[in-house]
C-alpha cells in the first residue's frame, strides 16, 4: 500500500526546507511510507472520550514581572554568525 | 588503585580526607581516555591542559576549605574535583556543543546550561563533551557526523543510543560520571548496552535551559554513573526549579541520597506483560524475571499486569517526536549560526542547501515525518490523534500505578546489536526503544540498573519505573536490587589488549 507519494515528498521538502537528490528522494519515500504504514496503526485506537495530552504534569503558564533585565549582549548574539554586517546577520539576498 | 574506576561517592571521601587530588583523579581518567579514544570514540571534545587547569582549581580550593570542615557548611559538595563527562547536546560556554551534526561543528555556546552552572558551583572537573546519535536521534550512535562509538564490551557492537558516548565513557572507566539525554530511552538504553545504570527523571525535575531541543514535551536531561549512590548524588546536584525553564517543575526534593536504603519489604511491583512479549529476547527475559525473583525473596509482592495501550507507543512516538523535532529544528538555516553553505545565491536557496548539507539522514527522515505529520489535511490523523492515544497510556500508568509502588520491564528488547546490522532499516533501529518509550510519553521516572550479561558476555538491564516525582520509590527499588544482584562488572579487557 502506497501511503506517500514521491510527488507529496516533493512538497513535504519544500516545505521542511530540504534538497534532495533524486536517488535519495525515492529511497526517502520508500522509508517514509514504511513508517506511515507501521504508525497507521494509532487509527485503531479507541480515543473517545480521551482530549489530546498537552502536558504530562498539571502545570500553567509562568509570569514574570514586565521588567527589562539583564539579556545576552549584542556581541555575543552575533558571535557565531556565519556572515554579518555591522550589528546584524548578513544574509543572500532574499528571493 | 585506578581511580577511574572508583565510585565518584569513594572519590569525594578520599579527597576529603586528603588521601589523593584532583589532579590524580583527572591524571587516570586522561590517561584511560588518551589509551582508549581511538578505540571507542567516546569523547567528540577533550583537552588534557583544560581538564587539569581545572582539577588544579578545585585542589586549591579543597586545601582553602581544609580544617574549616564542618557537614552543615556544604562547602565539600558531592562532585567538588570531580570529573563528569557532558552529551554533546549540552551548551558550555566557550567550549564547542556540536551535537554530533555537522550543522553545528563549530557552535561555541555563549552561555552555560543550568546542569552545567550548577555543577559549576560545586567545582566539578568537566572532562569533555561526548558523542551522541545526531541531535539524540538514534538508538545506536551509528547517527554522528564524527563517526560511530563503539561498545566497550564488544568493539564490533553499538552502545546503544543515543547516549551512546555518555554510556561507553562510564562503562569503560574513562570517566566516573556522565550527563546525558532521554527522549524515547536515549539514557536507558545505552545504559543497559553498556553496564552501567541510567536514569531518566520525572519530566521538568532537570532543567532543560541550555539543552539542544529535540522533542521539547520529551527531553530530559540525566545521569549516567557505575552505581545507584552515584545516580542519586548527580541527579540531586543537578534537579531544581529553574526560571529559565517554563516547564520546569517548583517543588521537586533536592536531596536524593536519603532513599538509598536496603528494604523493598512490602514493595509492589508490577510486570507490564507487553513488555516481556516476543519481541523481547528470551535471554532478558530470563534476567529480568532473575530479578523479579530476588525482589520476592527479599518480600517484594511481584504481578504480572497489563498496560494494553503499550501497543500504541512506538507508533505515537514517531508521530510526536518527529512533529516537535521538525519544528525545534527549523532554526538551523544558517543566518545565526551553524554551517552555512557559501554558495548559494538567494536566501531559500541558502536555506535548503544548508540543512540538506548540515544534516544527517536520520535527521533529514524525521524533519520530513514531523513536517508531514504536522501538514495540512494530516495533521488530525497523525499529530492530533497521537495525542489523544497518549492520553490512554497516561492512564494505563494512572491506573497500575494505582495497584503497584513500581512497575519493572526489560530496558532493552536485545543486547548490543552489530555495527552497521540495523543502520539502514529505519523501522527495525525504532525498535530498539519499544521497553523505553511508554515512560517519556508519560513523563515518568525511570532507571535502567544491570542485571547480568549474557552468554556472549554482553550486559543486560532491568528497567524500574514509578509514577511521576516518585524518585525516591526509584532509588530505593535500584539500591536494593543492585545490592542484591552484585553486578560488579567492567569491561576491563579493554585495558588488556
Amino acid at each position: 500500500m502506497k501511503i506517500i507519494s514521491g510527488q507529496e515528498v516533493r512538497h513535504i521538502a519544500k516545505l521542511a526546507e530540504l534538497d534532495f537528490s533524486e536517488e535519495e528522494l525515492s529511497k526517502i519515500t520508500s522509508q517514509l511510507d514504511d513508517i506511515l504504514e507501521h504508525v497507521a496503526i494509532i487509527t485503531r485506537a479507541d480515543t473517545s472520550g480521551a482530549e489530546p495530552t498537552s502536558h504530562t504534569l498539571k502545570i500553567s503558564n509562568v509570569f514574570r514581572e514586565d521588567k527589562v533585565r539583564q539579556s545576552l549582549a549584542k556581541e555575543d548574539a552575533l558571535k557565531n554568525a556565519p556572515e554579518r554586517c555591522g550589528d546584524g546577520f548578513l544574509v543572500p539576498k532574499i528571493d | 588503585m585506578r581511580l577511574n574506576f572508583l565510585p565518584a561517592y569513594e572519590l569525594k571521601n578520599m579527597l576529603q580526607k586528603r588521601e589523593i587530588s584532583s589532579e590524580d583523579i583527572a591524571s587516570q581518567c586522561l590517561k584511560a581516555t588518551e589509551r582508549l579514544q581511538g578505540k571507542l570514540n567516546a569523547y567528540i571534545y577533550f583537552d588534557k591542559e583544560h581538564m587539569l587547569s581545572q582539577a588544579r582549581a578545585a585542589d586549591a580550593y579543597l586545601k582553602e576549605i581544609c580544617g574549616s570542615f564542618n557537614k552543615k557548611d556544604g562547602k565539600y559538595f558531592d562532585f567538588t574535583g570531580i570529573p563528569v563527562a557532558v552529551k554533546d547536546n549540552i551548551c558550555t560556554k566557550d567550549i564547542k556543543t556540536t551535537c554530533a551534526s555537522k550543522i553545528l561543528s563549530d557552535y561555541v555556546p555563549v552561555y552555560d546550561a543550568t546542569v552545567i552552572q550548577r555543577l559549576k558551583s560545586q567545582k566539578y572537573v568537566l572532562s569533555g563533551k561526548l558523542n551522541m546519535d545526531e541531535f539524540a536521534m538514534g538508538s545506536s550512535n551509528e547517527n554522528s557526523a564524527f563517526g560511530p562509538v563503539k561498545n566497550p564490551w564488544d568493539t564490533e557492537r553499538v552502545p546503544g543510543g543515543s547516549s551512546g558516548g555518555p554510556a561507553a565513557a562510564v562503562a569503560a572507566g574513562l570517566v566516573p560520571c556522565s550527563l546525558g539525554s532521554d527522549t524515547g530511552g536515549s539514557i536507558r538504553q545505552p545504559a543497559s548496552l553498556c553496564g552501567v545504570v541510567g536514569l531518566k527523571p520525572t519530566y521538568g525535575l532537570v532543567s532543560r535551559y541550555g539543552l539542544v531541543a529535540f522533542a521539547s514535551s520529551l527531553d530530559q536531561i540525566g545521569p549516567i554513573t557505575r552505581n545507584v549512590t552515584d545516580s542519586a548524588n548527580l541527579l540531586s546536584a543537578i534537579c531544581g526549579w529553574d526560571e529559565y525553564d517554563s516547564t520546569s517543575i517548583n517543588g521537586g526534593l533536592h536531596d536524593y541520597c536519603q532513599f538509598l536504603y536496603d528494604n523493598i519489604k512490602g514493595l509492589k511491583i508490577g510486570v507490564p506483560q507487553e513488555l516481556m512479549s516476543g519481541g523481547v529476547d528470551a535471554a532478558i527475559k530470563e534476567s529480568v524475571n532473575g530479578v523479579l525473583k530476588l525482589a520476592e525473596s527479599m518480600g517484594a509482592v511481584v504481578e504480572m499486569t497489563s498496560l494494553p495501550s503499550f501497543e500504541y507507543a512506538l507508533s505515537v512516538y514517531y508521530i510526536i517526536a518527529p512533529s516537535e523535532a521538525s519544528s525545534n529544528l527549523s532554526r538551523f538555516d544558517g543566518v545565526r549560526y551553524g554551517y552555512r553553505n557559501r554558495d548559494a545565491t538567494s536566501l531559500r536557496s541558502m536555506y535548503r542547501s544548508t540543512r540538506a548539507e548540515g544534516f544527517g539522514p536520520e535527521v533529514k527522515r524525521r524533519i520530513m515525518i514531523g513536517t508531514y505529520c504536522l501538514s495540512s489535511g494530516y495533521y488530525d490523523a497523525y499529530y492530533e490523534k497521537a495525542q489523544r492515544v497518549r492520553t490512554l497510556i497516561i492512564n494505563d500508568f494512572k491506573k497500575a500505578f494505582g495497584k503497584y509502588d513500581v512497575l519493572i520491564s526489560p530496558s532493552s528488547p536485545t543486547t548490543a546489536f552489530k555495527i552497521g546490522e540495523k543502520s539502514d532499516d529505519p523501522l527495525s533501529m525504532y525498535m530498539s526503544d519499544i521497553c523505553t518509550i511508554p515512560v517519556n510519553l508519560a513523563g515518568l521516572p525511570a532507571i535502567s540498573i544491570p542485571s547480568g550479561l549474557s552468554e556472549n558476555n554482553l550486559p543486560i538491564g532491568v528497567q524500574i519505573i514509578a509514577d511521576t516525582l516518585r524518585e525516591d520509590l526509584i532509588f530505593k527499588t535500584a539500591y536494593s536490587l543492585e545490592k542484591a544482584i552484585n553486578f560488579n562488572k567492567l569491561p576491563v579487557h579493554l585495558y588488556e589488549q
